[in-house]
């Protein structure tokens, strides 16, 4: 087969499956269990260190 | 030691731009290696004077906020000059007559087009997002930017960049692809500085002390790598000559047309989205003082936006040689694109709630809040014209150029307005802004000039998209192409119009932040003391 046919077969097919799968897994991730005290600590990161660097 | 080497580095410089000059093969170029000449040959005397001097070292507990100064200032700077070019243009397109003789081939539209986009777009926004990226990534990582002194080649090697950039259009040195219209030399400077620019950005998220990286340097980090990316691609070119303007493009055809939209889309995708999403999930939480709406949301909004936006390119080729399944694939991924997009406005947008009644006391907070709505209506704008049968009506009419500024300058233009009145009295130690009602004026002087603009573009792109398909009964045009251009004329008065008010505004604000500097905490008249933001 010739590059091109092969390179535009593997794009819409296992590499969009391959990406698809990341996202959701991505998405997963940022749902899964005990994420939410972790995301409420880290949506305050703006309001820590105005001012100077951390010691 | 160093400071040895670098006087070798520059002296070499100087000299190649000295021979350069004298063997230009064009205007542009001549021009170019004389002003390298004099940036190298002034900076030679400057490390010079300094070497073998003591050195004090740069206090490692403070927060390097001298370049972001810098940074705001060019920003503002640029901006009003971009936008006075492009109410200049503007201007010439209702009056063709300010295409004067005398400066026929320098200063006609043609030449005065790609300037103005890239003086808004790459001077304005560019420094704009490389100042605030510098602030938020101190900030959210509690560490000071990495690399010393590497963060102020990096704003000066940015901004010499655009000064080769704009005068080489004047004088014609451009390779002409849409918003990467500067030659090859220009280009390699380019890449050299975006990567210290990655280095500086990536050293500091490497030394951070949060353990976490926050959302906008996400964003960031995704905007200055993509951006990297895609600027080598579009510009592979082969000099003709090492002492001449001249490349040619290593692409052909419509594989170049694809690599240039493929470029020009994801420019609009990761320079003007995913950079300014970084200053929206900073800037709106510190001004409205309360933490994004939803950082799960924010995580979400993020990967799906960059997994999306690179496939959306080909839209812009519709009708084209480029194969049917490749547009058909920008048009989906486009659509597609909508939903990512409205999620980050939502969250954008909801950030506020519990604080609605700042928008009423707090115009800094308008301002980024209306940059939000003008990116949700933007996002919605460009995948429906992105649908093949729309595309038909609305490509190659002003209906474009009204979208494209819906964006630039209500979502962009109206978020880095916002930052600015909050990093001015942060970054020069004032309480606060100078005056808060002229934030108010710039705010509804810069809405009220967007409506004109786009209101008079919906039209006049619509009626000339119309204009051009309109056949009589036997099949033949009914118009000629002068006959649109006859009928636009009011609109392109209309949008001159918004567009000086939009100037207006940015004038204002240049007023305002240099009496901030200035003279706040001057007290302000009497009215606008008794609703002041309160000091942080």
């Amino acid at each position: 087969m010739e590059t091109y046919s092969f390179l535009r077969q593997l794009a819409d097919s296992w590499a969009l499956l391959a990406m698809f799968a990341f996202f959701m897994g991505i998405v997963f991730w940022a749902f899964r269990p005990g994420s939410r005290s972790l995301h409420e600590d880290v949506a305050n990161i703006p309001f820590r260190h105005d001012d100077k660097p951390a010691e | 030691m160093l400071n040895y080497l670098k006087l070798i580095v520059l002296g070499v410089i100087a000299i190649f731009a000295m021979i350069a000059a004298n063997y230009a093969r064009d205007v542009a170029y001549m021009v170019h290696m004389i002003i390298i000449l004099l940036v190298s040959a002034g900076m030679f005397l400057w490390v010079l004077r300094r070497t073998d001097e003591p050195v004090t070292p740069a206090p490692q507990n403070e927060y390097m906020d001298g370049v972001v100064r810098a940074g705001v200032i060019a920003t503002a700077f640029w901006g009003v000059i971009g936008f006075i070019a492009g109410t200049f243009i503007a201007t010439q397109l209702a009056f063709p007559v300010l295409n004067f003789e005398w400066a026929e081939g320098y200063a006609n539209f043609g030449r005065l087009r790609p300037l103005h986009t890239s003086a808004v777009i790459f001077a304005f926004g560019g420094n704009a997002l490389i100042a605030t990226s510098f602030y938020v990534v101190q900030r959210t990582s509690a560490a000071r930017l990495w690399g010393g002194n590497m963060a102020w080649f990096v704003f000066w090697g940015y901004n010499l960049f655009i000064v080769l950039a704009a005068t080489g259009y004047l004088l014609g040195g451009t390779q002409s692809k849409e918003y990467a219209e500067p030659e090859w030399y220009v280009d390699l400077w380019l890449t050299i500085v975006w990567l210290v620019y990655l280095a500086v950005f990536v050293g500091t998220l490497v030394k951070r002390k949060e353990p976490h990286i926050y959302v906008a340097n996400w964003f960031y980090l995704s905007f200055i790598i993509t951006v990297a990316m895609l600027h080598v691609f579009n510009n592979l070119s082969i000099p003709v000559s090492i002492f001449g303007s001249k490349s040619v493009q290593v692409f052909s055809g419509v594989q170049d047309a694809m690599t240039q939209w493929w470029y020009g889309h994801n420019a609009v995708g990761f320079f003007l989205t995913a950079g300014f999403l970084g200053m929206m999930y900073y800037f709106i939480p510190k001004q409205a003082e309360r933490p994004v709406f939803s950082y799960k949301l924010s995580i979400i909004h993020f990967w799906a936006l960059i997994f999306i936006y690179i496939w959306a390119g080909p839209h812009h080729l519709h009708y084209t040689a480029l194969p049917d399944w490749a547009s058909t694939l920008g048009m989906v991924f486009s659509i597609v694109l909508w939903m990512p997009s409205w999620g980050g406005m939502i969250n954008g947008l909801m950030t506020l709630s519990g604080a609605w009644d700042k928008l009423r006391t707090d115009p800094v907070i308008r301002m980024m809040v209306i940059s939000v709505g003008f990116y949700g209506m933007s996002t919605f704008e460009g995948p429906m014209m992105s649908i093949r049968a729309v595309n038909s009506l609305s490509h190659y009419t002003d209906w474009t150029i009204g979208h494209v500024h819906s964006g630039a300058l209500g979502w962009n233009g109206m978020i880095t307005f916002g930052a600015l009145y909050y990093l001015v009295p942060k970054l020069w130690n004032r309480e606060r802004l100078y005056s808060l009602s002229m934030v108010s004026w710039h705010f509804w002087l810069a809405t009220i000039g967007i409506v004109f603009y786009a209101a008079s573009m919906w039209v006049t792109g619509i009626m000339e998209g119309l204009m051009w398909r309109e056949v009589d009964a036997n099949g033949f045009l009914v118009n000629t192409f002068a006959d649109t251009v006859a009928a636009k004329f009011p609109m392109y008065v209309v949008r001159a119009l918004g567009g000086v008010l939009y100037v207006a505004g940015g004038v204002i604000m240049c007023y305002n932040l240099w009496m901030t500097v200035k003279r706040a905490p001057a007290v302000e008249a009497s009215a606008a003391a008794a609703h002041a933001t309160p000091a942080e």
